[in-house]
């Protein structure tokens, strides 16, 4: 059906997207590489020279390096089962004929649309509050000591924040993925006196299983990312610094660019592990 | 899936069902009530729910005090500009993908979507000083840009999964009956693609005007938008708890009632055609 004009036309008008995205994506990577292999201290001396391969070997053995690796692990995987199981039974609830499900999906979705600063101090101060939160209040109110969340327990409150942010996303998308369920297998299979769990097991389960996939690759493409949540909650004390912030603190805070753009390239490698998987599910469903 | 189930059942789903979608929207919910307090009753223990003197004292000391409204305007004017020059920028490339493949159309597409997966971090020094050498930092061009850039894979993507779905007989049709490329895009296409290109453009002004990395890191004080203006109350004399809410139910209203809207493009948009 294409011409070799309207071939010819459509390159041109795919043009500016793909070079903008190129440029984009070309243009800030060869500098983090370049820096990556260069002794840079932006406020002591500027550039000074080669590094070889020092910024990364620095960065993997600093002290900080495998703290912060297993407070990102912390955080994605316990936001990661967090959203995913209680996103299965809210999307497997909301499919039920219930009154007023417009309203409850409106409810349930609401998070998604507050911007992280918002939540994040909302949560701090009006819930986790050690003095005047609502927490503190209820703890209070059952004769219990208050907990300052953010400070004795702030790896739970990051990833209960962070939760409430993403357990819309995982409920919209698996309820869409439940209600493409066919109803008749299952039917068949209560008839034939299945019990629920193994319903649930057996038919909805493998059904669910692509949806599940891509909530757990995109969203932790994203949790590895977090930044605003930490950044007004706890600034990256108290055992809370991720990766990600670990790299934006080398960079912008103690102004050592080498190292951070070093584990910056590392953060980069990562996300592009993680990325292959999901390209991968995403391109089949081109075909 | 839905099923027919007893009354009984019904009220039992139903109430649980409820029961949680208030608990998940229960601090929003808290947020509005408290942006009505007094300082005094919004610390008050034990809380009061619904019992206050209601007053809007609150939204008129924080526009009073923040200027606000500077705020909100860089926040319009980023995320709308932002997704607006996206999309001038993506619907010719979606339409041409869409309608034009070639062997290649699927590699572009994955490498596009690629391009969203880069940590923002690993990037976050060349980009500030691309900034400040082209004397950006700080100003609202530089965030329009950045901010389109980063939701461009998203356009391209919301965009190429809808044109996909009008058939491509009728622009055929078009073009037999003598329709240059400029016709058909004006007069066929766009009337078709209109419903696609709003909700692109609705779920990419939510996304820009929440987006809180880049509007944190390179902005100071004239492009601050809204995240910026919340992150300011962080700081500890910052923490009225009824001005801080009353501050956050003006950054997030608008959002939220755009959001219900938006809520059926939502699953498209984010899982790149992957779920349906």
């Amino acid at each position: 059906m294409a011409t070799k004009a309207s071939r010819s036309a459509a390159r041109i008008m795919m043009a500016p997207a793909v070079i903008l995205l190129l440029g984009w994506m070309l243009v800030p990577l060869i500098m983090t590489l370049w820096f990556s292999f260069r002794v840079y201290l932006p406020l002591r001396g500027g550039d000074q020279g080669w590094a070889g391969f020092d910024n990364y070997t620095r960065f993997v053995s600093s002290s900080s390096f495998w703290p912060a690796v297993q407070t990102t692990l912390i955080i994605v995987l316990g936001v990661l089962a967090i959203t995913v199981i209680f996103g299965i039974l809210i999307a497997l609830l909301l499919d039920q004929p219930i009154w007023g499900q417009g309203v409850v999906r409106i409810l349930v979705i609401a998070p998604f649309f507050v911007m992280p600063t918002v939540s994040a101090l909302v949560w701090k101060n009006m819930f986790m509050d050690p003095v005047n939160g609502l927490f503190a209040h209820l703890w209070r109110f059952f004769g219990a000591e208050p907990v300052s969340w953010l400070s004795d327990a702030s790896m739970g409150s990051i990833i209960m924040i962070v939760s409430w942010q993403w357990l819309p996303f995982a409920t919209l998308i698996l309820l869409t993925a439940v209600q493409s369920l066919d109803s008749e297998q299952l039917e068949a299979a209560e008839m034939d006196g299945a019990p629920w769990l193994k319903r649930f097991w057996f038919i909805v389960l493998p059904h669910l299983s692509r949806a599940i996939t891509i909530v757990i690759l995109i969203q932790t493409i994203f949790l590895l990312a977090i930044f605003a949540e930490i950044f007004v909650t706890t600034g990256g004390a108290f055992g809370t610094r991720t990766l990600s912030y670990l790299i934006f603190q080398r960079v912008l805070e103690s102004q050592n660019v080498g190292l951070g753009s070093a584990g910056g390239v590392y953060a980069i490698i990562l996300a592009n592990i993680i990325a292959i998987f999901l390209m991968r599910i995403v391109g089949k469903n081109l075909d | 899936m839905a099923r027919s189930v007893t009354p009984r059942r019904k009220l039992i789903n139903t109430t649980v069902a409820w029961a949680i979608g208030l608990l998940i929207f229960f601090p929003i919910l808290w947020t509005i009530l408290t942006s009505f307090k007094s300082e005094a009753e919004a610390i008050a223990a034990p809380p009061i729910f619904l019992g206050f003197d209601w007053t809007l004292e609150n939204y008129r000391i924080v526009m009073e005090r923040s200027d606000y409204g500077r705020f909100l305007w860089n926040s319009i004017i980023i995320a709308g500009l932002s997704t607006v020059l996206g999309c001038i920028i993506a619907v010719p490339a979606a339409w041409s993908m869409a309608f034009v493949p070639s062997k290649r159309t699927k590699d572009i597409l994955l490498w596009m979507l690629s391009t969203k997966m880069l940590p923002a971090v690993g990037v976050l020094y060349p980009i500030y000083l691309i900034f400040i050498e082209l004397g950006l930092l700080d100003s609202r061009a530089g965030l329009v840009v950045v901010l389109m850039l980063i939701n461009l894979p998203i356009i391209v993507w919301m965009l190429y999964t809808y044109f996909k779905e009008i058939p491509g007989e009728i622009l055929e049709a078009a073009r037999m009956d003598g329709a240059t490329l400029r016709q058909e895009l004006i007069y066929v296409l766009t009337p078709m693609a209109v419903p696609g290109i709003a909700s692109t453009l609705l779920l990419n002004f939510i996304l820009a005007w929440n987006e809180a990395f880049w509007t944190l890191n390179l902005t100071a004080v004239n492009a601050a938008p809204l995240t910026a203006f919340i992150a300011s109350y962080s700081s500890p004399e910052g923490l009225f708890f009824a001005k801080l809410s009353a501050a956050s139910t003006m950054a997030i209203a608008p959002i939220l009632i755009l959001g219900w809207f938006s809520q059926k493009q939502l699953v498209r948009g984010l899982t790149f055609g992957a779920v349906k």
